[in-house]
């Protein structure tokens, strides 16, 4: 009789869902609308347009196009370089380099692993601001552990942040994310049936045929998934500011960065919020896909 | 001609983990000695014996405890409002049958990843501005509640539905209210769930930078993230020693809460939204 009514009443549920609806609204769903207004106008911090800014139409979108759209330190730029760096540092680093660990270290078990698991944990929790520093000293030119390491060998030591500024950031990036890509390409694997690597053992499969043939169709939606949330969150990443501060002479600079030194540096928030929409619609797509394909895993299972 | 195939992947793969840990732990080192070196570069030198000194020069700095003392506000009151608000809300979710709320639910998930670092700063920082919250500490909380409470609600609504009804059905028997039912029922069986959310809510709290960054300026309010970019010498280079020590110390927390949880519960982790 009381089937379909739950244990609490309607009314119940909705004050206690309540505050967080408040919350949501004001600091999540609010920020998101507003931010097409103010991409509209022309406002600033300080000054007349702080208070009474105008209305621009499209002019700040105009401005994001402006030619030379490729020229250093221009909007197109900054996009071309947010994908290199994404491609980089999410796809071909942490993805790739997640795959890798999780697949060699596959069915094993011992210190080796244990050891390179945990390192490449504690490289994913340490804070940001941490790792930023970290990174400073190991690729300092003159101190920096990793130019010892090449004049150990014989290299000559190179000034990563000023001559690799984008090879250096997509390093950081790869050591510092590669660890959620390894755990869930590693609990993705351990699903994966050892009887049927066994039988390919068996009619003599070599490891590519195996990994293309039974691993890759299993693990096809946790790929998916991965590589959307890390393309996601590489792609709004902030801390290669840390490292660069967006130079040197704009080569590092990001979207992240570019909207920074827009809106915060120059104080130019309708020009900001206009750089915002483009990413945020960007932010839409990805996680749309992502959304639809984890909806259509939880619907079969 | 298999047997040296076998040796042959046997050292592949010891040569392949020895780079890997490298690869890992090298950045690492300058974390472990730097901070028990009296006169740290940012080389990696251990000294022998290791000193303690960096650690009474922090531990003497005002500016500097104070800042840990910020970030535990910050972080706390983050983890606090979420933990309670997203119970709440999970609870109800998990027990009403409100048609639209798998949807609603998934749509959360999309407006917080969507809404977040790079495109989240400008109006962020307009509306606190608005708000008059700019260089508070609530501000910063109010930020951190908006972003975390989501991915709270959706890890939160996963142990709810877990929980059988029965407890709570024998409780109405008994003429329990709702807000009984879920202080003296619900809450105790949920607690895991619970813990989870807070350590991962203050986790994430005590290591974002960008939101104080932007939305703080006095020294005084600055938690930990934001601080540790102040240790300069009047000439403007940075002090190492103050520097590496200090970011020993912020990081210890973090890295204690993640072995507990490792401990305790296990360790997985949740479709993750990280900040």
């Amino acid at each position: 009789m009381r089937q379909h009514q739950g244990i609490i009443s309607r009314r119940v549920a909705v004050a206690f869902l309540l505050p967080a609806l408040l919350f949501i609204l004001v600091f999540l769903v609010f920020p998101s609308l507003w931010i097409f207004y103010l991409s509209l106008t022309n406002r600033t911090l300080t000054g007349r347009t702080a208070t009474h800014p105008e209305f621009v139409g499209l002019g700040n979108y105009l401005r994001l196009l402006r030619p030379p759209l490729f020229a250093s330190g221009q909007f197109g730029r900054s996009l071309e370089l947010t994908l290199q760096f994404v491609l980089g540092s999410a796809l071909l680093g942490q993805a790739a380099l997640g795959l890798l660990l999780a697949w060699v270290f596959y069915q094993r078990k011992g210190f080796l692993k244990d050891l390179v698991y945990t390192l490449a944990i504690l490289a994913w929790i340490i804070p940001s601001v941490v790792v930023a520093f970290l990174w400073v000293a190991f690729l300092d030119r003159d101190f920096g552990s990793l130019n010892a390491l090449l004049s150990n060998l014989g290299l000559k030591p190179i000034d990563w942040l000023l001559d690799a500024p984008m090879v250096s950031i997509i390093l950081f990036n790869t050591w510092r994310g590669a660890a959620f890509s390894m755990m869930l390409f590693s609990s993705a694997l351990s699903i994966v049936p050892p009887s049927y690597l066994e039988t390919a053992d068996v009619v003599g499969a070599s490891t590519w045929s195996k990994f293309k043939d039974i691993i890759f169709p299993l693990i096809r939606g946790h790929l998916l998934t991965d590589l959307i949330l890390i393309s996601l969150w590489t792609f709004n990443l902030f801390t290669p500011f840390l490292l660069t501060g967006g130079g040197p002479a704009f080569r590092t600079e990001i979207l992240a960065i570019y909207t920074y030194r827009h809106a915060f540096r120059d104080f130019r928030f309708g020009f900001g919020a206009a750089i915002s929409v483009v990413v945020m619609l960007i932010n839409l797509i990805l996680s749309s896909i992502y959304l639809m394909a984890l909806r259509r895993r939880e619907a079969r299972v | 001609m298999r047997s040296a195939w076998l040796v042959l992947s046997r050292v592949g793969f010891y040569v392949f983990s020895a780079l890997m840990a490298a690869f890992f732990a090298l950045p690492m080192l300058w974390l472990l000695t730097a901070p028990f070196n009296p006169r740290a570069t940012l080389a990696v030198e251990p000294s022998w014996p290791p000193s303690l000194v960096n650690f009474q020069q922090v531990f003497g700095n005002t500016f500097a405890m104070r800042a840990f003392g910020n970030s535990v506000i910050q972080a706390s009151g983050a983890m606090v409002g979420v933990t309670l608000i997203a119970m709440l809300a999970s609870y109800a979710l998990s027990r009403t049958h409100l048609p639209w709320k798998e949807g609603a639910l998934y749509g959360l998930i999309l407006f917080s990843s969507v809404v977040t670092g790079t495109a989240a700063m400008v109006p962020i920082f307009l509306l606190i501005f608005r708000l008059g919250l700019i260089d508070t500490h609530l501000g910063v909380i109010f930020v951190f509640m908006g972003g975390f409470l989501p991915s709270a609600i959706f890890i939160l609504r996963d142990f709810m539905n877990s929980i059988p009804r029965s407890y709570e059905e024998s409780a109405l028997v008994n003429g329990a209210s709702s807000l009984r039912m879920f202080w003296d029922i619900v809450l105790p069986i949920t607690r895991p769930g619970m813990m989870v959310v807070a350590i991962y809510t203050f986790v994430n709290a005590w290591g974002t930078f960008l939101i104080p960054f932007i939305l703080l300026r006095s020294p005084d309010k600055m938690p930990a993230a934001t601080a540790i970019y102040s240790f300069y010498t009047e000439g403007g280079t940075p002090i190492l020693t103050l520097t590496s020590t200090y970011a020993l110390l912020y990081t210890l927390p973090v890295l204690l809460l993640y072995l507990f949880v490792n401990w305790r519960y296990g360790f997985r982790f949740f479709g993750g939204i990280k900040q």
